[in-house]
């Protein structure tokens, strides 16, 4: 296996709503620049790319074609897109420049949820056949969630607060988080439900936003950074998509993904969660202990791009590389209703 | 370039899915019909319901079916407060996973109560049959609480006498379309009856209808260039046939047409000409509508018109085409 | 090269038709997979990744159907991916899970492409109003009939030409049995009397709407040890461009002459018209199939027609092109780009039944989409490549 590391990553700022259009090109030709200016790059250095995003958010078909304008696609370049969280498109170039392809790739994501009803839209991810006709929203979906966990006794809505709090307080020093600040757990707790047993604060805001990540292979990664963030390994995994027929307190696609890579030694772990329960779900089912900072930007709950969220916890560990703060970190995505799929990214310095 | 407010519209993405459901889901909406659950035992011994299509662990179609009863306990729930449309009550609901008696799985559907204190973990509860079924999970309109008074089924016949093959799914969803800033000129133009195109800050090129970055260099167009209303059919076709939805009764010529000045060409329609007379590089300008009708849309223009010029040479548009 | 080697070891796909009204989602991509691990030898243990492609969700009305299906087609458990490139998904997807194996990342990929566009209306679906928008209401055939008229021009290509093509892609299609369209009766004079319905596209120098889905797995050298007669991956080429930008060959897009350049260098093949043996080209529309041999590089620029004209693009030709009945007789958007590549395989592997190319080697699976901007293509062999 090639060495591929995390070389570059730029975000838009993480915002209620922006003025641009669904197709994402106002806020990613800002950090396209961005992210070659740091590097010293141009789109002729780039040798393969990969977007994630999708119709639906957009309300268009084939969205994301008016996208790669934002690239400046002439000549014509190596590209390729995936239907879902644009972690998934950083690991179609992972795999690309592991078959020797390519050295770099710069992958993006990019979510405009406020077009639409975000969770009404989400619905439609379900069966479409003995669930979507119902419009189960995705709030309803994961309450059903958290309150089995509660019921477990395996978490309770003060640790879920907690979550929220401690999530909201690491944003503060996060520029791009849509929602920071100080909260009381107890003045949370006296907050009215959303959507029992879910408060506001125990869902992720809508979010408009998108990012970019650039990869590089081995003695490229060393040429454009002094500290490349390593991908030890990368891995996905889906669990079945019957809600009734699996248990939603436990994450197999998470914790087999998690074992394909190693997750061992990991000191900080940037976690998707657009849901407090969901965070001590998945802590428990990766047994990350009080050693590991959990989610250190804030995550999803402070700001959740749709399609671009998990490609910023990829960046957003992979930065704790770069600056020295840590030697090996631990990024998680997901994707589909209460956690269906889960991606694993661990990254090192060295 | 001037400073324009957004502008934004809705898209509207409606349509009444038609789905076909294949043996097994046919099996159980067949059933709903009937007022009946149907589950399949699977290869571990587990009662799927709703029923899987396929094994999970064999991966082979299932075939045993196994009747459930309508009434079960919650296993979970969570409130909808604010119902959304198209769910299943327009009142504040719970949606509910309900483990059926005689099924190992749970359903997840909604539960009709007046508050959240009016449900729980471990409730029995019983669906609330439609008086019409016809062969879709809405056959269950709801659950209830399992000591709600019964009310006799309606003795209607239900509206599907054959096996459930096929079931229609409305889905009406609006997402809110927004013009990027370099449209916004473009549009806003349009309304005042001139065409402002773009030009490229590198390449020098000009864009119209603009793109939110030029193409070939990624970069925001930034300079605004007004263009007259005419130009040249690069290339066209005749469209003959009519298809739903449709506007403009066929047969009708749709034409790229390259304004001049501009480097790109855009598509738009021509008359006030037989289709056939229409050439490649024939002249054409713009036939607007009343000046009242003018909103910020490409529309303003109803249609192109040969204005009678030579055509122009072919060499002069072919690196268009 | 890095690259591990990597082969097809076995095809599937469905009856294509209008509306396959008989099963759910679920079946449609199972039946193609069932056929495809049959025909290469596998059970679900030895899947080890599932690769779905499919074109925009409205035409079904779900959102990341893959999601949903993860049980049906045996993907719980495992990595689970959704291809979306447009009309060229199909190649991209088969791509991808080549790449996967190539990469040394699994052994065996199962890759599955789909379109049940019958859920809704493949007309509707790509023409949904955009406001402040001119509305054409042209469709797909409106859109590409006018660079079809630029072609005619450029190249000089007499009139027929379409014409000559639609009957041998839909005769082709009368010798497969999976084909949507059966037309073994169609006649030059009867596609030529058909109503014009994008000037110069007649009504049967068109593709259909189909439902329909295609799978092949792919495994790596240790995995086709196992079965007879892989088919050898020996190149693969994907481009994109803008849909439009100042200056763009809307009839011989740069992209696609770029893709088709580099695939024939990683493939050793310097005379592709001589070295290839049967192709599968995407050509939705008759006269793509001129328009696309030029891109290709199989003739010069302006010389597509003449191919054509001279019937050396028909089975026992030169170089038969669409022996499958291609595009023209079986259209499930999602899916059209696999069935290319299937098809250039199931000629190397000797399975094409009927519409088998005698002693065909090599062969091309091609796939475009979307205003003939994305392009993905790839050359299988009966060889293994050194």
């Amino acid at each position: 296996m090639r060495d591929v590391a995390v070389v570059g990553f730029a975000q838009a700022p993480q915002v209620r709503r922006t003025d641009g259009t669904t197709n994402g090109v106002e806020m990613l030709v800002p950090i396209f620049h961005e992210v070659f200016d740091k590097l010293g790059m141009t789109k002729s250095d780039i040798g393969f790319w990969c977007s994630g995003s999708s119709d639906y958010l957009a309300g268009r078909a084939f969205s994301f074609i008016s996208a790669i304008d934002a690239i400046g696609p002439v000549p014509p370049i190596v590209e390729s897109h995936v239907e879902a969280d644009a972690a998934w498109a950083l690991y179609e170039a992972w795999v690309k420049i592991q078959t020797g392809e390519a050295d770099t790739a710069l992958v993006y994501g990019f979510g405009k949820s406020s077009a639409g009803n975000l969770r009404r839209t989400m619905a439609l991810q379900l069966d479409p056949y003995v669930l979507a006709p119902l419009w189960p929203d995705s709030v309803g979906v994961a309450g059903l969630q958290a309150r089995l966990g509660i019921d477990a006794g395996l978490w309770d809505e003060r640790a879920m607060a907690e979550v929220a709090v401690r999530s909201r307080r690491d944003a503060e020093t996060n520029r791009f988080a849509q929602l920071a600040g100080s909260k009381d757990v107890d003045e949370l707790l006296a907050s009215p439900y959303l959507a029992a047993p879910l408060r506001m604060h125990d869902c992720a805001p809508i979010t408009d936003g998108a990012a970019v990540i650039v990869l590089a292979a081995g003695d490229r990664a060393r040429e454009l950074v002094e500290r490349p963030a390593w991908i030890t390994g990368i891995a996905h995994r889906v669990d079945s998509a019957h809600l009734g027929a699996r248990d939603l307190t436990r994450s197999p696609s998470t914790a087999g993904a998690a074992q394909a890579v190693g997750i061992d030694g990991v000191e900080v772990a940037e976690l998707q969660t657009p849901f407090t329960h969901q965070e001590l779900l998945l802590r428990r089912e990766l047994g990350l202990g009080a050693d590991v900072r959990i989610t250190p930007s804030g995550g999803a709950l402070a700001g959740n791009p749709m399609f671009a969220a998990g490609l910023v916890r990829i960046g957003e560990a992979a930065a704790h590389i770069a600056d020295g703060s840590a030697g090996r970190v631990l990024a998680h995505a997901t994707s589909g209703p209460a956690l269906q799929q889960n991606l694993v990214c661990v990254m090192e310095g060295r | 370039m001037t400073s324009v407010q957004p502008l934004s519209a809705p898209i509207e993405l409606t349509f009444d899915y038609t789905r076909s459901l294949g043996p097994t889901l046919s099996r159980f909406m067949t059933g709903l019909r009937d007022r009946t659950v149907t589950g399949v035992r699977v290869s571990d011994g587990r009662v799927v319901v709703p029923p899987v299509e396929y094994d999970p662990v064999t991966g082979a179609a299932v075939s045993e079916f196994v009747r459930v009863a309508d009434e079960g306990e919650i296993v979970s729930w969570s409130w909808a407060a604010e119902p959304l449309d198209g769910q299943p009550l327009a009142r504040p609901f719970a949606w509910v996973l309900v483990r059926l008696d005689g099924a190992d799985t749970t359903m997840l559907h909604a539960l009709d109560v007046p508050s959240p204190d009016a449900v729980r973990t471990g409730q029995r509860v019983r669906a609330r049959w439609a008086d019409e079924p016809g062969g879709s999970i809405r056959d269950i309109v709801c659950f209830e609480p399992a000591d709600t008074p019964q009310r006799p089924p309606a003795a209607k016949a239900p509206t599907v006498a054959d096996v459930v093959s096929m079931v229609t799914t409305p889905i009406e969803l609006s997402v809110e379309h927004t013009a990027s800033p370099q449209e916004m000129t473009y549009l806003r133009g349009l309304e005042q009856g001139r065409i402002i195109a773009q030009r490229c800050p590198v390449c020098r090129k000009v864009y119209v209808p603009p793109r939110g970055a030029c193409p070939v260099d990624g970069v925001p167009t930034d300079e605004d260039v007004e263009l007259p209303d005419k130009g040249i059919v690069t290339t066209f076709c005749i469209v003959n046939v009519p298809f739903p939805g449709q506007k403009i009764p066929p047969p009708y010529v749709a034409a790229y047409v390259l304004l001049d000045g501009a480097d790109i060409a855009f598509l738009h329609l021509v008359f006030d000409t037989k289709a056939e007379d229409v050439r490649m590089g024939m002249r054409v300008e713009a036939k607007w509508r009343p000046r009242e009708e003018w909103g910020p849309t490409l529309q303003n223009i109803e249609y192109f018109r040969p204005t009678g010029e030579p055509d122009a040479d072919y060499d002069s548009f072919k690196e268009h085409l | 090269m890095s690259k591990n080697r990597a082969a097809v070891l076995g095809t599937g796909q469905t009856h294509h038709r209008a509306k396959r009204t008989d099963v759910s989602m679920a079946g449609l991509l199972r039946e193609a997979i069932d056929r495809a691990m049959i025909d290469a030898q596998v059970g679900w243990d030895d899947i080890d990744a599932v690769v779905v492609g499919k074109a925009p969700d409205f035409f079904e009305g779900v959102m990341m159907p893959e999601l949903f299906l993860a049980d049906a087609i045996g993907a719980v458990g495992k990595p689970l991916l959704r291809v979306h490139t447009a009309g060229s998904v199909g190649g991209s997807t088969a791509i991808v899970a080549a790449s996967l194996v190539q990469a040394g990342v699994h052994q065996r990929v199962l890759a599955v492409a789909w379109e049940k566009q019958s859920e809704s209306n493949a007309m509707w679906a790509l023409s949904i109003p955009i406001p402040f928008n001119m509305p054409v209401n042209a469709g797909a055939g409106g859109y590409f009939a006018p660079h079809v008229r630029s072609y005619i021009r450029r190249s000089g290509a007499p009139n027929h030409i379409g014409a000559l093509v639609a009957v041998k892609d839909r005769r082709n299609g009368a010798k497969n049995p999976y084909a949507h369209l059966q037309q073994a009766d169609i006649t030059f004079e009867s596609v030529q009397n058909s109503m014009m319905l994008w000037d110069p596209i007649r009504y049967d120098e068109t593709c259909p709407s189909s439902d329909g889905a295609c799978a092949v797995v792919i495994g790596n050298e240790q995995a086709a040890a196992a079965v007879a007669n892989p088919a050898w991956i020996h190149a693969t080429a994907m481009r994109s461009e803008p849909t439009t930008y100042a200056g763009r060959d809307q009839v011989s897009p740069q992209a696609s002459r770029e893709a088709a350049a580099a695939l024939w260098k990683q493939a050793g093949i310097t005379n592709p018209l001589e070295q290839i043996d049967a192709a599968e080209i995407y050509v939705p529309f008759s006269w793509f199939e001129p328009m696309w041999l030029e891109t290709l590089g199989f003739v010069p620029e302006g010389e597509g027609w003449k191919l054509t004209e001279a019937g050396e693009t028909a089975i026992g030709g030169k170089l038969p092109v669409n022996a499958s009945g291609g595009v023209l007789s079986s259209n499930p958007i999602g899916a059209s780009g696999m069935l290319r590549f299937a098809e250039a395989a199931m000629q190397v592997m000797g399975r094409a039944g009927d519409h088998q190319v005698d002693g065909a080697r090599t062969a091309l699976g091609h796939a475009y989409g979307g205003g003939s901007q994305f392009f993905s293509m790839w050359v299988v062999g009966a060889e293994k490549p050194e």
